[in-house]
């Protein structure tokens, strides 16, 4: 699905996991998750916390989108 | 002895009608329908089609399970040695139900199934490897070249000729790797060494690994002012409207939803769950925005980072579906992004 909204020319940046599939299947810009159940959340952490985490790697995610990237990149959270 | 084919057709060119017949439950009729006198036709006086099936394409792909028990329960009673399907040329859902339909009966029945299906079929890369899948024209106008292929390797099946590969034979590789002797017999090392020579050469060489090409997509450019930018939330982690309005299934998805965000903050549970069946949803049903982080999108709305969030999030399944089938919903998708003039995409997978 990365690969077809790009290929349309829209910047996507990839928010996941499992990095590595990510990678294999050619997506550009890639930002890690916390887990598959749950990438923007953690229920061993408070709601704040977890707040806290969403909004981090969110903002990561949308600065990806700004990002003049020559390779594929995996973004540092 | 002579030999028996029965050949499975859709609702369209079983003459049962378009799309507003797609939901047709299967029927067998004896003889040919359709298509059927062209396999006629070709298979000659050797091989003679008993029965045409006929399904709608919507029935099987929404009732796939009773449609292919059905047409299993047809079948039991009937004494046939191969088993046709299609051709379905470009048309996804009769190539998928080609393949669904393909697979139980060659599993069930230990029967040879060939069906046919363009390159561009989602069907292909579903079923390819568990079915000989010729390599189709685009529409049914090369239906009669179509049939051929199929008919000419099912006759080779069915007087026990040698079959060469899926490339010489023309139809997509099944992954499948059987072991030969060479006529005339020629060591690797000497093949090896041929090869490095042509390339030495610049002559053309084939090599006996393909590597499948890997589909690189060029970077899209950045988006200059993120503060003017419109953003899209697209996801693969199955959040829906609680009553799933779209259908949208647990696991190998065909079907996705866009779902209306306007005017939300966040997204509330028990007003949208996952419907994914590849994790625990406990945690995303207890709050999706860890899923479709919402919340955090109109946060940077609010402060200006984002221009606006677009007023839709889209949505499927990422479990079991095919790269075939994710590709064919991100196409339906963009022309929605592209008329509400988004800037940039966030991909929320699980």
């Amino acid at each position: 699905m990365v690969k077809e909204i790009e290929r349309a020319g829209l910047p996507v940046v990839q928010m996941c996991n499992l990095i590595p599939v990510a990678k294999s299947v050619g997506s550009n810009r890639i930002v890690p998750t916390i887990s598959i159940p749950y990438p923007l959340g953690d229920p061993t952490k408070t709601k704040e916390e977890q707040w806290k985490i969403r909004y981090h790697r969110v903002k990561v995610a949308l600065d990806a989108l700004t990002a003049d990237i020559q390779e594929q990149t995996v973004f540092e959270v | 002895m002579m030999k028996k084919a029965i050949v499975y057709i859709n609702q369209f060119f079983g003459q049962i009608g378009g799309e507003d017949k797609a939901d047709f439950e299967p029927v067998i009729k004896e003889g040919l329908v359709g298509p059927a006198l062209e396999y006629q036709n070709q298979l000659g006086d050797e091989v003679k089609v008993t029965h045409t099936i006929i399904c709608g394409d919507n029935y099987m792909g929404s009732h796939t399970e009773e449609a292919i028990n059905t047409i299993l329960g047809f079948l039991e009673d009937k004494e046939f040695d191969i088993f046709f399907a299609g051709p379905a040329f470009r048309a996804g859902r009769y190539g998928t139900a080609c393949g669904h339909i393909g697979k139980a009966v060659q599993e069930k029945f230990n029967v040879p199934v060939i069906t046919s299906m363009n390159d561009e079929n989602p069907g292909v890369e579903m079923f390819r490897k568990d079915l000989y899948i010729f390599k189709g024209g685009a529409s049914a106008a090369s239906m009669r070249n179509d049939i051929k292929k199929m008919v000419d390797f099912g006759k080779k099946i069915l007087n026990g000729e040698e079959l060469l590969s899926a490339e010489e034979e023309g139809y997509f590789g099944r992954g499948v790797r059987k072991q030969i002797w060479l006529n005339p017999p020629v060591t690797a090392a000497d093949r090896v060494m041929d090869m490095l020579l042509k390339k030495l050469n610049g002559e053309p060489f084939q090599t006996e690994l393909p590597i499948p090409p890997q589909d690189k997509v060029p970077i899209a450019p950045p988006i200059k002012d993120l503060s003017k930018a419109t953003i899209a939330i697209v996801t693969s982690g199955g959040i829906v409207p609680v009553d799933n309005p779209d259908r949208i299934q647990s696991a190998s998805a065909t079907r996705w939803g866009r779902y209306d965000i306007s005017g939300l903050d966040r997204l509330e549970k028990g007003v949208f769950k996952t419907i994914h069946a590849g994790f625990d949803p406990a945690v995303a049903n207890e709050d999706p925005n860890v899923i479709v982080p919402l919340d955090a999108m109109r946060a940077f709305e609010r402060e200006g980072k984002i221009g606006k969030l677009h007023e839709y999030f889209y949505s499927t399944v990422g479990t079991g579906t095919t790269q075939g089938e994710a590709a064919r919903m991100a196409r339906e998708m963009i022309p929605y992004l592209k008329e509400a003039n988004v800037d940039g995409v966030i991909l929320i997978s699980t």
